[in-house]
C-alpha cells in the first residue's frame, strides 16, 4: 500500500504544480507602481497649443489613465469599451497617446514641433472615427512616460485614487467584464475614502 | 456572465499577443515594409558602436542582466523590440549621468519590479528560488541515504544455523 501511495502522491503533487505553472500567464507582471505615487509628468495635450497636463490636474478625484496609440492593434478592441464607459460618466479617463510617431515613420526623424503635429492630427482623426471616450489625451512622443510608469504593452489602464496614488493596473484591452467586476467596485471604494 | 469574462480575457490575451508580436518583429523588416510602402528607402540607421566604446561596453554589461519585457526569453542586451531600444536610451543616459551599475538597476526594478532582473535580489520573497533547489538536493540526499541503509538492512545474510550448515553439507556430498 505505502509502496504505491508515496509515488501516487508525488506524482499528484507534481501533476498540480505543473498545472498551476502553465494557468498562469507570463505577461502578468506585478507591476511595482501599485500602492505608489503615480509618477509625475508634464505633456502637452491633444487639444492643441501649449496647453499642458500633470496629473497633479486631477488631485481630488479618482481617475483612469488609459496608455494607447492608433497604431495598436489591441485598442481598437479595447476602445468601443471605453467609449461606452465614458459615456456612463463614473470616472474621468484620461489618455496617454504612446509614441504615436514609431521610429519606422519615415516622420520620425523631423523636428519636435512636427512630429507632435502630425501624432496630433493622426489621434485626432482616430479619435473621431472611433468615438473619444478621455477628458483629455497626453502626447507621450519618445515613450519617456510611459517607462516611468512600467509600460511594456500597450493598452495599459491604471487607477489613480485621490490622493495621486496608483492603485490599479491592468496590462491588455479591458473587457467590459473586468470594468463591471474589478475596477468599478474599486472606483467606488476609493470615491467613499 | 464568467464564461463571456472567459471569452473576453481570451480575446484580450489574443489581441495582447498580436500587438506584442508586432512590437517583437525585428525592426528591420518593419522599417522596410513601411519604406515600401512609402516608397522611401528610410532604413534606420545602424546605431554608433564606436562613439563611445566604453559607455556601449557597460550598456553590454549590464543591459545583458536585465530581461526584456516585451519578447521575455531575450535580455535588453539582445532583443530588437522598441521598448528594448528605448531603455537601452535610457540606461545610456543613466551611464551618462554617472549613475552606478546598482543605481540603474533599481532604476528599472523600480518601474518592472523584479521581473527585469535575471539575477534576482537574495531576499525572503526569493529564497524558495535561490535555496529550494539545494533544499531538495539535501531531501534527495537523506530520502537516498535511508533507502541504501535499508536495503543493507535487508539484504544482510543471515547467518545459518548449525541445522542448516549440517544439512548443507550433507546435501553437497550427494
Amino acid at each position: 500500500m505505502k509502496k504505491v501511495l508515496i509515488p501516487l502522491v508525488l506524482f499528484i503533487g507534481l501533476v498540480v504544480f505543473l498545472a498551476v505553472g502553465l494557468k498562469r500567464d507570463p505577461r502578468e507582471i506585478p507591476s511595482p507602481l501599485i500602492g505608489k505615487p503615480a509618477p509625475h509628468f508634464t505633456l502637452f495635450t491633444l487639444e492643441g497649443g501649449d496647453a499642458k497636463f500633470s496629473p497633479s490636474d486631477m488631485q481630488g478625484q479618482v481617475w483612469m489613465l488609459n496608455v494607447w496609440a492608433t497604431w495598436c492593434v489591441a485598442c481598437r478592441e479595447e476602445h468601443p469599451v471605453l467609449v461606452a464607459f465614458a459615456e456612463k460618466n463614473q470616472v474621468p479617463i484620461v489618455g496617454l497617446s504612446y509614441k504615436e510617431i514609431q521610429p519606422q515613420d519615415p516622420a520620425y526623424k523631423a523636428p519636435f514641433d512636427e512630429k507632435l503635429k502630425l501624432a496630433r492630427e493622426r489621434s485626432e482623426v482616430w479619435l473621431k472615427r472611433h468615438g473619444n471616450p478621455y477628458v483629455t489625451s497626453v502626447m507621450d512622443m519618445d515613450g519617456r512616460v510611459g517607462i516611468n510608469y512600467g509600460v511594456y504593452g500597450v493598452p495599459e489602464t491604471y487607477v489613480i485614487d485621490k490622493a495621486g496614488v496608483i492603485r490599479y493596473k491592468f496590462v491588455g484591452a479591458v473587457s467590459p467584464a473586468l470594468l463591471a467586476e474589478k475596477i468599478l467596485p474599486l472606483i467606488s471604494e476609493l470615491n467613499k475614502s | 456572465m464568467k464564461r463571456v469574462w472567459m471569452k473576453g480575457a481570451l480575446n484580450g490575451v489574443y489581441a495582447l499577443s498580436v500587438s506584442m508580436a508586432i512590437l517583437c518583429a525585428p525592426q528591420t523588416a518593419l522599417a522596410q515594409a513601411t519604406a515600401a510602402s512609402s516608397g522611401l528607402a528610410t532604413g534606420r540607421e545602424a546605431p554608433l558602436m564606436a562613439e563611445d566604446p566604453k559607455l556601449e561596453a557597460r550598456l553590454v554589461d549590464i543591459s545583458q542582466e536585465l530581461r526584456c519585457l516585451v519578447c521575455q526569453n531575450e535580455s535588453l542586451a539582445s532583443s530588437h523590440a522598441e521598448l528594448a531600444d528605448d531603455l537601452r536610451r535610457e540606461v545610456r543616459e543613466l551611464i551618462r549621468s554617472g549613475k552606478s551599475d546598482q543605481e540603474i538597476k533599481d532604476f528599472l526594478v523600480a518601474r518592472y519590479g523584479d521581473f527585469v532582473l535575471y539575477r534576482p535580489e537574495v531576499k525572503p520573497l526569493t529564497w524558495v528560488l535561490w535555496f529550494g533547489p539545494f533544499v531538495l538536493l539535501v531531501i534527495a540526499a537523506v530520502g537516498l541515504g535511508m533507502y541504501l541503509r535499508q536495503r543493507r538492512a535487508l539484504a544482510a545474510p543471515a547467518a545459518l544455523s548449525d541445522e542448516a550448515r549440517e544439512r548443507a553439507k550433507q546435501l553437497l556430498k550427494g
